[in-house]
C-alpha cells in the first residue's frame, strides 16, 4: 500500500504531498505510542541496569554507604583469592556441559520415538510434557523425596534389582547427576520443539534414501540431523543459557535435603553437600544479597554477561537468518 | 506411490502382492515396538507425579517407609497443609503476581509486538534484536542495580518489583506475540485501514481477534512463568514472609514445623495442580506456543 504511493510520487498534486507528510507523521506518532511502554521498560529494567552493573563492578558497595571506586579489585579478587567462586564456576561449567548434552540428546531421543508413533502421539506428548510445567521448586521437592536414600522409591526400586542406591542429594559426587535427572525429566518443552521439527522433515527424503539402500541409522545421520540442525542449535544454546542461570533447583535441593527450616534466609545449606551444588548464580546471589558485597556481585554479573552474551549472539545470528527466510517467503 | 508403501503405512494402498505380506508382519512388529516404547516413556514421565500424589494421602508414619501404596487414604492431608502454613496467603500472593503480570503483558506487549511485526520504522530490527538479547540473558546479570533501585523506592518486601516490569517490558511475551502476529496476512490489515480504521482500531478489531490463540498462549506462558518463579520472589520478597509466593513458601515448607513428608508432598501437589489443570484445558495453545518459540524457518 505505502509502496505504491511512493512510486507514484512524481505524478501526485501538491495537496496530496501534504497529505502524505501528515500520514507519515501520524504513523510515527502511532509507532511511538505503541512502543512507548516497551521502550521505557527496556531502558529502566535492562538498559540502565546493564550499564550500572558495569559501574558497580568497579566499586565497593554495600547498599547503605555510597559506592566507592576500587578499580579492578573485585575482578582481581574473583580470579585470585577466592576459592568459592572457582568452585561455583566449576559447578556451572559442569552443568553447562553435562546438562546441555544430556538434555538435548534425551529430548531428541524421546522426540524421535514419539515421531514414529502412528497413534496416541497426542497422549504420549502430553505425558512427556506435563513435568515441564511443574514449578521447579515443587519438582525439586518431589525429587528429593523420590531420591531419599532410605525410603525413596528410586532406591527401593534399585534394591529390587540388587543394586544399593546412592545417597543422591546428600552425596557431593551424586548431587549434580541427580539434578541432571531432574532437568531431563522436565525437558518436555525442548522435546515438543524438536518433535515439531522432526515431523516437518519431508517424507520424500526418507523414501529416496531408503530406495538407495540407506539403513535407519544412516537415514537419521544424513537426513534427520541436517534437516533439524537449526532447531538443535536452538536447543543447545537455549540449554547452555539455562545451565548458566541454574539456580532454583540447586538451592531448593540443597536446603530440602538438609531439612532446613528457612530457604529464604539460609546461607548454611546453600551449596550443600560440600558446595557441590553451589552454582555461579547462587554464589552471585549470596555475595550480593546475603553478604551485601554488591560490587563484587556486579563483577560476577559482568563475567556472566560476557559468557551468556557470546552464546546469545550465536542464537541471534541464527534467528536472524531464519527471519530473513520468513521475510523472503512473505 | 506403489514403491513408497513400504515406508508409509498410512494412506490408501493398492492391492499388495504376496511378497509384501512378510513386510506387513515386520511392520506390525515395528508398530507394537514403537508404541510400547512410547507409552513406556510416557508412563515413566508421569511416575514421579503419581508417587507424589500417593505419598500425599498416606499417613505420616507410612510416608517414612518405602511403601508405595497408601494403607489408608488420608485425603484430609490436603486440608491439613493449610493449617501447617498460611498457604492461603501465599496462594493469594501467587495469584496476584501471576494475574497482574498477565494483565500487564496484555497492555504492554500486544502493542509493542504489533509495531514490531506489522509496522515499518527505523530501529525496528535493532529493537527486536535487543528484545531477544534481553530474553536470553540470565536475570542475575541485571539484578544488582535493579535491587538497588527498588530498595531506594522502598518497595522491596512487596510484590511491586515483580509485577511492575510486566506492565512495561517483557521480552519473551513481545517475542512470542510478534511471531504470532507475523502470520496474520497483510491484506486483512489493509482492508481494515481502507474501511477507515485507525491503527488502534486495527489492533483491537483485527489483530487481537485473529491472533487470539497466540495471545492466549502468551498469557498462559506468562502465568506459568510467574507462578513457577522462585528467583524473583526470593530476591524481592525474601525478607517479608507476608509477601511470599507459593513457590518460595513451598521450599521452606518441609522445615517449617518439622512437617512430615506426606504433608510436604500434599503441598507439592497443590502447587503443581493449577498449572496442570491449566494445561489440560488449553493443550493446543501451549503446544502451538512452544513450537513458535523454536526456530521454524
Amino acid at each position: 500500500m505505502t509502496a505504491t504511493l511512493g512510486r507514484a510520487k512524481e505524478s501526485v498534486a501538491p495537496t496530496l504531498e501534504g497529505e502524505r507528510a501528515r500520514r507519515s507523521r501520524r504513523r510515527r506518532v502511532t509507532v511511538l505510542a505503541f512502543m512507548a511502554p516497551a521502550l521505557l521498560g527496556f531502558l529502566i529494567f535492562f538498559g540502565y541496569p546493564l550499564i550500572a552493573t558495569l559501574y558497580y563492578s568497579f566499586t565497593d558497595y554495600d547498599l547503605l554507604n555510597p559506592p566507592s571506586w576500587v578499580g579492578f579489585d573485585n575482578y582481581i579478587r574473583m580470579f585470585t583469592s577466592e576459592p568459592l567462586v572457582a568452585t561455583a564456576a566449576w559447578n556451572t561449567t559442569w552443568l553447562v556441559v553435562v546438562l546441555t548434552v544430556t538434555r538435548v540428546v534425551f529430548a531428541l531421543g524421546v522426540a524421535s520415538v514419539i515421531s514414529r508413533l502412528r497413534r496416541g502421539v497426542g497422549l504420549v506428548r502430553t505425558l512427556c510434557y506435563l513435568p515441564a510445567l511443574a514449578p521447579p521448586a515443587a519438582a525439586t521437592l518431589a525429587f528429593v523425596f523420590l531420591f531419599n536414600p532410605e525410603f525413596g522409591p528410586v532406591n527401593r526400586f534399585l534394591r529390587l534389582l540388587g543394586i544399593e542406591g546412592g545417597l543422591w542429594f546428600n552425596d557431593p559426587a551424586m548431587s549434580k547427576p541427580a539434578l541432571t535427572l531432574l532437568v531431563m525429566w522436565g525437558s518436555g518443552e525442548l522435546m515438543i520443539i524438536i518433535l515439531a521439527a522432526l515431523l516437518d522433515v519431508p517424507q520424500e527424503h526418507y523414501e529416496a534414501a531408503a530406495l538407495d539402500g540407506a539403513g535407519p541409522l544412516r537415514r537419521f545421520w544424513h537426513i534427520t540431523l541436517p534437516s533439524i540442525s537449526p532447531v538443535l542449535l536452538f536447543g543447545v544454546v537455549n540449554s547452555i543459557i539455562f545451565a548458566l542461570q541454574f539456580f532454583t533447583q540447586a538451592v531448593v535441593a540443597a536446603s530440602v535435603a538438609q531439612g532446613a527450616a528457612d530457604v529464604a534466609g539460609n546461607t548454611k545449606t546453600i551449596g550443600a553437600p560440600q558446595n557441590s551444588t553451589l552454582t555461579y548464580p547462587i554464589w552471585l546471589y549470596v555475595q550480593g544479597f546475603r553478604y551485601f558485597n554488591m560490587g563484587y556481585a556486579a563483577a560476577m554479573a559482568v563475567l556472566l554477561f560476557l559468557v551468556s552474551f557470546a552464546f546469545t549472539a550465536v542464537l541471534v545470528r541464527q534467528l536472524r537468518k531464519a527471519s530473513d527466510v520468513q521475510e523472503a517467503a512473505r | 506411490m506403489s514403491t513408497t508403501t513400504a515406508t508409509t503405512p498410512t494412506g490408501p494402498r493398492p492391492p499388495r502382492p504376496a511378497a509384501a505380506r512378510r513386510a506387513s508382519w515386520d511392520r506390525r512388529l515395528y508398530w507394537v515396538a514403537t508404541h510400547s516404547l512410547g507409552l513406556g516413556l510416557g508412563i515413566l514421565f508421569l511416575l514421579p507425579i503419581v508417587f507424589v500424589l500417593l505419598t500425599a494421602v498416606m499417613e505420616s508414619d507410612q510416608a517414612m517407609t518405602s511403601s508405595l501404596w497408601p494403607e489408608e487414604w488420608h485425603l484430609e492431608n490436603f486440608v491439613r497443609v493449610f493449617e501447617e502454613a498460611p498457604l492461603h496467603l501465599y496462594l493469594f500472593n501467587s495469584l496476584t503476581y501471576s494475574g497482574l503480570a498477565t494483565l500487564g503483558i496484555m497492555l504492554s506487549a500486544i502493542p509493542a509486538a504489533y509495531a514490531l511485526a506489522k509496522l515499518r520504522w527505523r530501529g525496528q530490527t535493532l529493537f527486536f534484536l535487543l528484545t531477544i538479547a534481553a530474553m536470553m540473558l540470565p536475570p542475575q546479570v541485571v539484578v544488582v542495580p535493579l535491587y538497588d533501585l527498588w530498595v531506594r523506592l522502598g518497595l522491596t518486601g512487596s510484590l511491586a518489583p515483580l509485577i511492575v516490569p510486566y506492565f512495561l517490558f517483557d521480552a519473551f511475551s513481545i517475542f512470542l506475540l510478534r511471531q504470532f502476529f507475523l502470520t496474520i496476512p497483510k491484506e486483512y490489515l489493509e482492508a481494515a485501514r481502507i474501511d477507515g480504521c485507525n491503527q488502534f482500531q486495527v489492533v483491537t478489531r483485527v489483530v487481537i481477534p485473529m491472533a487470539k490463540p497466540g495471545i492466549v498462549a502468551t498469557g498462559m506462558f506468562c502465568f506459568l512463568f510467574t507462578w513457577n518463579d522462585y528467583f524473583g520472589p526470593l530476591l524481592f520478597t525474601g525478607e517479608n514472609r507476608d509477601s511470599w509466593t507459593l513457590s518460595l513458601a513451598l521450599a521452606s515448607f518441609r522445615g517449617m514445623h518439622h512437617v512430615e513428608w506426606n504433608l510436604t508432598m500434599a503441598a507439592t501437589a497443590l502447587v503443581m495442580a493449577p498449572v496442570i489443570v491449566l494445561f489440560v484445558f488449553a493443550q493446543k495453545s501451549f503446544v502451538r506456543g512452544i513450537t513458535f518459540t523454536g526456530v521454524k524457518g
